[in-house]
């Protein structure tokens, strides 16, 4: 009992100091354990020269153009992704036809490890941002389309029939209620499906490409500059911190309509 | 006393209607041969045990059920489809969850054509007759209870039905809430009549509202077994007159038919 409540009176200030703290302390035993060369630096890398690969990337504006693409392919894999999923959700969610015809391919093709499909689109649309492109959507895809299924397969009946009895027609119906719900949806797996844009774009870099950090890290392990590899993959997690925090601040902007667990507004 | 016909704004003429139960059962009929008519701004509140088929007799008046047989009247016509002269206000929260309580109330007229900024003064309008002035910009879940019900009434009345079709709309609400409700919704009745078919299981509510009250039977099979015409003076306050001597009487009088039904619909519960 005394154990939660301390725990509970962690302020914010001291819960970031305890991050950094814990951060801090991994890197010092990774730096201790590679100096010492208990662990071999060749296969682990040094930190101190992962972050001074890091800043001179900064530095010279090396990273940029780099940094550049893969976001770009993985804004590209997200919006295109979410619209096709969008689009296809709603249309077989309310077409109980449709849906029955297309359910065992929907399972199947959601079943297969898409990443296989990678060298298939550097093959059929070439080495450069289309094929990356490809392969995220191909992630992101399902995530949308299985949430605006759900979505609309979960609008409350009475929602629905009173919109009807308000005088709302097919056409209003799919605006006003079904996109709305389904939309709520689409942005609770937004984490996700950033994610798996991400995802996409990376692994597309790394199976071949000319550009990105994907091809970055490619071409450090061709070289087996471990460091180079590692400073990468900080580069790409940094992203993807900043990309979350993104969709957090998105999310509560547009969802302001719905109701949070223990929310208390004074009247 | 209005036959089931040519006058009447709202009426059912032998209506029944079966589920075709899922899986191939056996069939259910929620309501048998029922026929009831409701004159123009009449106020006729339809009492009966829980789950004897209440709700279904509204969504057949409002056109959302098809009659299996027999058909729903509308100003003397038959109803095909939705029933476009009536407003519904459902037991269940029905607002959009998404959209502001001015925005829920300016729905309707938006559905109808109306430009957002042609329908806000409107719905802003109807939001303060229903004591919800300066909650404009609140979602629904930001609403007590009760304000949600205004809404949702603001809702309804803001497109002018000529028919309002209530679903036990303020059975969710404290008994404090509930009398300040029932007296709103009186208050605006009278000043612009529409014909009113209420349907609750609160016989009180129902005597304290209504010109007529229509006791329905335990279901399967529910159908009207009496009709009280309440000759209770207007305008009511719904607490007051439960104190008159005439209100006694008439609750009396009714409860004697409800209560063989009260208890049939208990058993079946049990079962």
């Amino acid at each position: 009992m005394r154990k939660r409540s301390t725990e509970l009176r962690l302020s914010r200030a001291g819960l970031a100091a305890i991050h950094v703290a814990l951060a801090a302390f991994v890197f010092f035993m990774w730096w201790l354990l590679t100096t010492t060369k208990v662990l071999p630096p060749f296969f682990f890398g040094e930190p101190l020269k992962v972050v001074r690969v890091v800043i001179e990337w900064f530095v010279t504006g090396k990273i940029w153009p780099h940094l550049a693409i893969t976001l770009w392919e993985t804004l590209l894999a997200f919006v295109i992704g979410s619209l096709i999923g969008l689009a296809v959700g709603l249309w077989l969610a309310l077409s109980p036809l449709a849906s029955a015809i297309a359910e065992p391919y929907i399972t199947a093709m959601n079943a297969m490890p898409r990443v296989i499909l990678a060298p298939i689109f550097a093959v059929w649309f070439g080495l450069g941002v289309l094929s990356k492109v490809a392969l995220g959507v191909t992630l992101v895809f399902f995530i949308v389309f299985f949430n605006v299924f759900q979505g609309v397969k979960e609008v409350s009946p009475v929602v629905l029939a009173n919109a009807r009895m308000l005088g709302a027609s097919r056409g209003q119906l799919l605006r006003h209620i079904y996109l709305p719900s389904a939309t709520s949806w689409v942005f609770s797996s937004l984490h996700t499906s950033v994610g798996m844009a991400f995802v996409g774009a990376v692994v597309g870099e790394y199976l071949g490409s000319a550009k990105g950090i994907g091809y970055l890290i490619l071409q450090a392990e061709g070289t087996f500059d471990i460091n180079t590899v590692f400073a990468g993959i900080v580069v790409l997690t940094i992203c993807a911190l900043i990309l979350d925090t993104l969709v957090t601040k998105i999310e509560a902007r547009l969802l302001v309509w719905r109701p949070r667990a223990a929310e208390t507004e004074s009247l | 006393m209005t036959a089931a016909g040519a006058t009447a704004a709202l009426a059912f003429d032998a209506v029944t209607c079966t589920f075709a139960a899922r899986g191939g059962g056996e069939r259910y009929t929620a309501v048998r041969d029922t026929t009831l008519a409701i004159a123009p701004g009449e106020f006729v509140s339809v009492v009966g045990p829980t789950g004897c088929g209440k709700s279904t007799l509204l969504n057949l008046a409002a056109g959302l059920l098809d009659a299996s047989s027999g058909t729903v009247m509308v100003d003397g016509a038959p109803l095909d489809g939705l029933n476009r002269r009536a407003g519904y206000m459902f037991q269940a929260d029905a607002l959009m969850p998404w959209r502001s309580a001015l925005a829920n109330v300016a729905a309707g007229l938006e559905f109808a054509g109306a430009k957002r900024a042609e329908a806000a003064p409107r719905a802003r309008e109807w939001l303060a007759r229903v004591g919800l002035a300066g909650f404009e910009d609140r979602y629904p879940h930001q609403l007590s209870g009760g304000m949600r019900k205004r809404v949702a009434l603001a809702q309804m009345l803001i497109l002018d039905p000529e028919i309002l079709l209530m679903d036990e709309p303020f059975s969710a609400l404290d008994i404090q809430t509930r009398q300040l409700m029932e007296n709103e919704l009186l208050e605006l009745w009278s000043a612009n009549r529409k014909s009113v078919l209420f349907i609750t299981h609160d016989l009180e509510e129902a005597i304290s509202l209504s010109d007529r009250v229509v006791v329905l039977a335990a279901g399967p099979g529910t159908h009207p077994i009496g009709e009280f015409a309440i000759d209770l003076p207007r305008p009511r306050d719904v607490a007051e007159i439960r104190l008159t001597p005439r209100f006694v009487e008439l609750h009396e009088a009714i409860w004697q038919v409800l209560r063989g039904e009260v208890l049939k619909g208990y058993a079946q519960a049990k079962h």
